[in-house]
């Protein structure tokens, strides 16, 4: 590698960068509005949902528990006078689960026990119907304890459950949702940015001057590579920043495995970049296959969102390839964990097998040679 | 330095390319050389294999057979030494439009090796020679079409090559950036030491190089200094005059077996024999030998070796001068933000004449042609086709006018026929009307054999051809072309003209722009524009008899041109 | 308006859609992909998530109760430590999602009449599939639980809880996700047909043959419109047909209410593509234009995360998404058999979305050729 020629090169992609906005957009702008966008779009913590109470015969022993209902802040309750109209409010949408009492409830509850408290959830969006039934268990749940301390006799269940939760003990999805988010974001950015720009030389002409000039293959890509390495790291960098002071996600792990972790999955991204424009040498082929390759698969199999054990077979092994998931989980680890070696040591060795492969591949096929 | 080593040296070369699964012959065993000091010429028609040959030079593409040997560098096993010595300019030489003038030089002066110490004085030379001096912090992008290819041809030399590779560098400029960029490269060939390779499309050009490659097909027809090509037809090329307009004159020529060519020029046709052939006897037309012109060799050549007849240009009686205003101007005014590209135009243009729209890049002459067509509205001004207000009532005055633009914007994806159905139905042709245009652009551009090729698949030629049926396909009394024959060579620009004299016998009102200033002699009336405003007006002889000084009696129109516009530019950069 | 052109118009956009290769892989390939891909990977419960079990048991009780877990699909057994410090790493290592620990009076307190306690461990770095897992694990063990009191004849707590799911009783995400794919890849043909299509013209240079043809700008945007109505509907008909047949959706509602709001639907999604593709000179910037709008309306839309989860102001702003009505009108219609009178609510703000959204279009589209 000629010292000359690269700086030549990497202050000519410096150059344009400070000259052409859209690369700046996309590295700064877009990842701050897709962050806001995401992270106060997309959660998965249900508050205030409205529920409607129905008691066919209201006592002191209905109201005490529906009092639990209402201090409980995750519920907005509405009372209905009867099961016709708590199901019509149902129907349309209005309330999103019913708590029905039975006439007979408060007699069965004092005398032998057992009594039925009907839960009807709307279980058309299943994963919210599941918190939200995970929250009236817990409201019950503290009515019994109520309900024994007040007569004196100790509750007596043959199991009882105590759960921690390690690493997020409130269990805010924004919490883990935002280290993900900049995982997926860094995937599309990463890749667009360089996705473009080869596409842009090979249209405009340039990258055949440059083929015909004593410039290297591997000075040509490295050319490329550094330029848009820096504007990337600014563009995480924010993201980390945004995560932090925005949405006060807690940073346990050290900053600089997390830069170390960033600048791997980085080379992963702008390698793909590379590697799409290579192929496509077309703007806009290379921005669809961006799109459609990095933002969708991230989004979807990278863990991010979805479990990935849950997953059937074929799409689980098709997630390994997608260095997403291993940053995706590097990054909720660091966040939200601390510098847990083992994962972070098995994610950075499975981007390091990414990034390799995908700029060898890049070196490869590309040669100084227009067929 | 010895001058009989060759610098660059090809034998039998060979390259095909696979094209939708059909092997193409790109380059079918071509020999030649270049010597130090000799600017060779590349010349030949589009899809002659002119930028492959050039791409295979600069090792950019591997022969399949032959060798290539430049600068003592075989391409196959050493292209890189190759790259390191050689300057090559591409086709769209590839300037970065976001950096300006100084940072494209300072990128190629790094990636040629050019150590700091002499840059000073390499750039200081170069830009004295390119004129460039006083743009170097400008950006590439703002730089006018012909500053850039001086740029771009900087950017080769920044690093003194001693083989140049140049591949078509004077398309789509206008004259005068034309005539300075051949000033610095038979400078560069002067000094004795490089040696040029350049490929154009302008056959004029063949005459400032030292030897000539005439290829066709991929394979090299003739070669030889051009002064060769002439000689061979020496006393075949006559000027034939009438007192009828010249266009007439080449109509009743090309209807006579023994005539190879006629083409327009100044007040009447210059006509080359076919080989043997006797002069006739025309009556009312009289015959005056001229010097041959290596376009007249290439002509011949060409037509030899193309399978494709030359077209008949239809024998129609002489234009019938329809009284018939068919556009008219009145004090058309564009302005893009504060900048005023059209200040104030007038003109008119009666019915069945052809009229010619003439300007350098940037003189507002693209301006002037949008608003024509409606396709721009202008910023004042009255503006009046074929009796309709464009403004007013502009899908009536568009039902009347045919447009078919430099890129012959066809749907590349459609077939010859959708096309061709496509538009007919655009402008309202239905039922057996339609079935009947069809027909007769099928047989008048015989485009029968292509019906059901993509638009995309032809050659460019026959796009040509079907833009043109497609913009004729409902009869329109007027035609505006513009640039209609850019990139398209010789022979079919000749049939091209052809069909359009044709059109305008017809008394069809033709309208056109262009840079080949041979062409301009086609017109009946010709604009020539300058800085937005008319800076002259009139037929072809009288633009020429403005530009007649003592020193050039019979200047050419493009000397006329040239000295026409050196003259208001200089005018108006005093007045500023 | 001349119906003869509109309809020569129309003709040509299809062909020059479908005699393409890349725009045909485009039309066909991500929307097939994304179908499967999204219907199998994107859903919310759980299978085989990695547990580990700290039995310090030795009884017969605790051995049930591991039992129960070994059988139960959710849960996948992977580690058995057999010392308690190792739980730890088990977890932050992600062997396991979570760790149950049976403490070494389990099965006695239960001979005893006691209360047992059972520990649960859970990786919150990922909170939602913690709190899926959790209540996953409170189900089986409430289960045990349940069984054992009436086995072992413990008295029975005051209440009980009955729960039952509506439109959904197994509550399989799945049946939520599909009828949202159909909104969402309905969202990105309509876009991709018609928001790069003049700009591919005008790249091509026959944006302006067009405009020296007669065809008015009304035309021509009708030409635009309807390739992406047709195209549009006709992709929705087959996700949907694939939706019912092989990921057994079940549709309770009125074929007529669903093609009602897809009508709408188009006709909002095709002025914001018109109007995208209106606006940028080249192919590239409608690109931009098209993934610019596509991820906000998607996020914000209720695809994936409730609308009623967002912060309020962020709520406001879907109002203005017209995939947020149509996403309830495809589930009302599907899982809870919603017909036309019910959806009112959802086609009004459409209709206006959709003129809105046509007549920015026609503006940009004349603006840009004056």
């Amino acid at each position: 590698m000629n010292r000359q020629r690269l700086r030549g090169l990497i202050r000519k992609e410096a150059l344009q960068i400070l000259r052409d906005p859209s690369s700046i957009a996309i590295a700064f702008v877009m990842p701050f509005v897709l962050l806001l966008l995401f992270g106060y779009g997309v959660s998965l913590d249900a508050r205030h949902v409205p529920i409607a109470l129905v008691a066919a015969h209201p006592t002191a022993q209905t109201s005490g528990l529906f009092s639990g209902f209402r201090q409980s802040p995750y519920f907005r309750p509405r009372t209905y006078a009867d099961m016709v109209a708590a199901r019509r409010a149902l129907m349309k949408g209005r309330v999103d689960a019913i708590i029905w009492l039975r006439p007979d409830f408060t007699r069965t509850a004092l005398g032998g026990g057992a009594a039925p408290v009907g839960v009807i959830a709307n279980g058309v969006n299943a994963n919210n119907a599941r918190i939200i039934e995970g929250y009236i268990q817990g409201v019950w749940a503290s009515w019994l304890a109520a309900q024994a301390r007040e007569r004196g006799q100790p509750l007596v269940v043959p199991v009882d459950v105590r759960s921690r939760v390690w690493f997020n003990p409130a269990l805010r999805s924004h919490d883990y949702l935002v280290p993900g988010l900049i995982a997926v974001i860094m995937t599309l950015i990463g890749a667009l940015l360089t996705a473009l720009v080869v596409a842009r030389e090979w249209e405009r002409g340039t990258m055949e001057a440059l083929m015909a000039s004593p410039a290297t293959i591997t000075e040509i890509l490295v050319g490329k590579l550094v330029p848009y390495f820096f504007l990337g790291m600014g563009g995480m960098a924010l993201s980390v920043v945004m995560a932090i002071v925005v949405f006060a996600v807690p940073l346990v792990g050290s900053l600089w495995v997390l830069f170390l972790c960033a600048a791997l999955f980085l080379l992963t991204a702008l390698g793909m970049g590379l590697l799409i424009s290579t192929i496509a040498r077309n703007q806009f082929v290379a921005g669809m296959i961006a799109l459609v390759t990095t933002y969708l698969p991230a989004f979807i199999l990278s863990g991010f969102i979805f479990d990935i054990h849950s997953m059937p077979w074929p799409i689980r092994i098709l997630t390994h390839i997608i260095a997403a998931r291993y940053f995706v989980s590097t990054l909720q680890t660091l966040f939200l964990a601390g510098d847990v070696w083992p994962v972070i040591a098995r994610n950075m060795a499975a981007l390091a097998v990414i990034a390799v492969f995908f700029l060898v591949t890049v070196a490869r096929i590309s040669h100084k040679r227009l067929d | 330095m010895d001058t009989n080593t060759p610098l660059l040296d090809l034998q039998d070369v060979r390259k095909t390319f696979r094209a939708g699964g059909v092997r193409v012959t790109a380059v079918a065993g071509v020999s030649f050389m270049v010597r130090p000091g000799t600017i060779t010429g590349l010349l030949g028609p589009d899809g002659a294999g002119k930028t492959t040959l050039m791409r295979l030079c600069a090792g950019l593409l591997l022969p399949d057979a032959g060798r290539i040997t430049a600068l003592g560098f075989d391409s196959r096993a050493d292209a890189a030494g190759i790259q390191q010595s050689v300057g090559y300019m591409p086709q769209r030489f590839g300037l970065y439009e976001d950096l300006t003038a100084q940072e494209n030089l300072d990128l190629y002066a790094d990636l040629h090796g050019v150590p700091k110490a002499a840059r000073r004085a390499r750039y200081e030379e170069l830009l004295r020679l390119t004129g460039l001096g006083p743009f170097g912090r400008r950006l590439a992008r703002d730089l006018s079409g012909g500053m850039k290819q001086k740029l771009g041809l900087a950017c080769t030399l920044v690093h003194p090559p001693r083989l140049l590779l140049l591949d078509e560098p004077t398309v789509g400029v206008d004259p005068i950036s034309r005539r300075e960029l051949w000033l610095i490269i038979s400078a560069l060939a002067a000094r004795g030491d490089t040696g040029i390779l350049i490929s154009t499309a302008y056959l004029d050009e063949a005459e400032r190089c030292g030897h000539v490659l005439l290829v066709h097909n991929g394979e090299v027809l003739d070669q030889g200094p051009p002064a060769d090509f002439r000689a061979r037809m020496t006393g075949r090329s006559f000027f034939a005059t009438a007192a009828v307009p010249g266009r007439a004159i080449q109509a009743r020529i090309m209807s006579d077996a023994a005539f190879l060519d006629a083409v327009v020029q100044r007040d009447g046709v210059r006509v080359v024999m076919r080989a043997g052939a006797q002069l006739p006897v025309l009556p009312g037309i009289a015959f005056a030998p001229v010097p041959p012109r290596f376009e007249d060799a290439f002509v011949e050549r060409l037509r030899a070796a193309s399978p494709m007849p030359p077209a008949p240009p239809a024998a129609a009686p002489p234009a019938p001068a329809t009284s018939e205003v068919m556009v008219e101007v009145h004090d058309l005014r564009r302005f893009f933000g504060p900048f005023e590209a059209v200040r104030g135009i007038s003109l008119r243009v009666e019915g069945g004449r052809i009229f010619g729209l003439l300007g350098a890049n940037g003189a507002g002459k693209t301006t002037t042609f949008r608003m024509l067509c409606g396709l721009l509205p202008p910023s004042s001004g009255t503006l009046t086709v074929a009796g309709i207000d464009v403004r007013a009532a502009p899908a009536m005055a568009r039902a009347r006018m045919g447009y078919m633009s430099q890129k012959f914007s066809l749907y590349g994806d459609l077939s010859v026929a959708q096309n061709l159905a496509f538009f007919a139905a655009a402008y309202g042709l239905r039922g057996a009307r339609r079935a009947e245009r069809l027909r007769w652009a099928s047989d008048a551009f015989e485009l029968a054999p292509f019906w059901n090729t993509n638009a995309n698949d032809l050659a460019l030629g026959f796009k040509q051809r079907l833009a043109l049926s497609c913009a004729l396909i409902h009869e329109p009394k007027i035609l505006f072309l513009d640039e209609p024959t850019s990139g398209v060579d010789p022979l079919a620009r000749r049939e091209f003209w052809g069909r359009i004299n044709a059109l305008a016998a017809e008394g069809v009102t033709i309208m056109v722009t262009t840079h080949f200033m041979e062409e301009a002699e086609y017109c009946d009336d010709l604009v020539l524009m300058s800085l937005g405003s008319i800076l002259a007006a009139g037929t072809p002889a009288e633009i020429r008899a403005r530009a007649r000084t003592p020193e050039r009696p019979d200047p050419t129109m493009d000397d006329a041109f040239v000295a026409l516009i050196e003259a208001h530019e200089a005018q108006a950069r005093r007045a500023s | 308006m001349d119906w003869y052109r509109v309809q020569a118009l129309v003709v040509k956009e299809f062909l020059a859609l479908l005699r393409n290769k890349a725009s045909r892989m485009v039309l066909i390939g991500p929307p097939v992909i994304q179908l499967i891909v999204f219907s199998y990977a994107a859903t919310f419960n759980l299978h085989n998530v990695p547990i580990a079990i700290y039995n310090e048991d030795a009884g017969a009780a605790a051995r049930q109760l591991i039992a129960r877990f070994q059988g139960s699909p959710y849960f996948s057994i992977e580690r058995m430590p057999k010392s308690g410090r190792r739980i730890r790493d088990i977890i932050s290592d992600k062997k396991a999602l979570l760790v149950l620990r049976i403490g070494p009076r389990f099965s006695r307190d239960l001979a005893l009449h006691r209360t047992a306690r059972v520990e649960v461990l859970v990786d919150g770095r990922n909170s939602n599939t913690a709190l899926i897992a959790l209540s996953d694990v409170n189900a089986v063990i409430q289960a045990f639980s349940v069984h054992w009191a009436g086995t072992h004849g413990w008295r029975a707590t005051p209440a009980i809880l009955v729960t039952r799911a509506w439109f959904n009783p197994n509550l399989r995400s799945r049946w939520f996700i599909v009828p949202g794919v159909v909104g969402l890849l309905t969202l990105v043909v309509a876009l991709l047909v018609t928001g790069l299509s003049v700009a591919r013209e005008r790249e091509a240079g026959t944006f302006d043959q067009l405009l020296v043809t007669p065809l008015g700008p009304w035309e021509i945007l009708l030409g635009k419109a309807l390739p992406g109505f047709l195209i549009g509907s006709l992709e929705a008909t087959l996700i949907i047909v694939v939706a019912i047949l092989w990921f057994r959706v079940p549709f309770m509602g009125s074929v007529l209410a669903l093609y009602l709001g897809l009508f709408l639907f188009l006709l909002a999604a095709i002025g914001v593509g018109l109007a995208i593709s209106s606006a940028s000179a080249t192919q590239q910037q409608g690109l931009l234009g098209v993934f610019l709008f596509l991820v906000p309306a998607v996020i914000l839309s209720g695809f994936a995360t409730p609308i009623a989860n967002m912060p309020l102001p962020v709520q406001y702003l879907t109002y203005l998404n017209p995939l947020r009505y149509f996403l309830i009108i495809l589930r009302g219609v599907f899982l809870e058999g919603d017909g036309i009178a019910i959806l009112w609510a959802q086609y009004l703000p459409l209709v206006a979305i959709g003129l809105v959204t046509m007549t920015i279009a026609t503006w940009l589209f004349r603006r840009r050729l004056t």
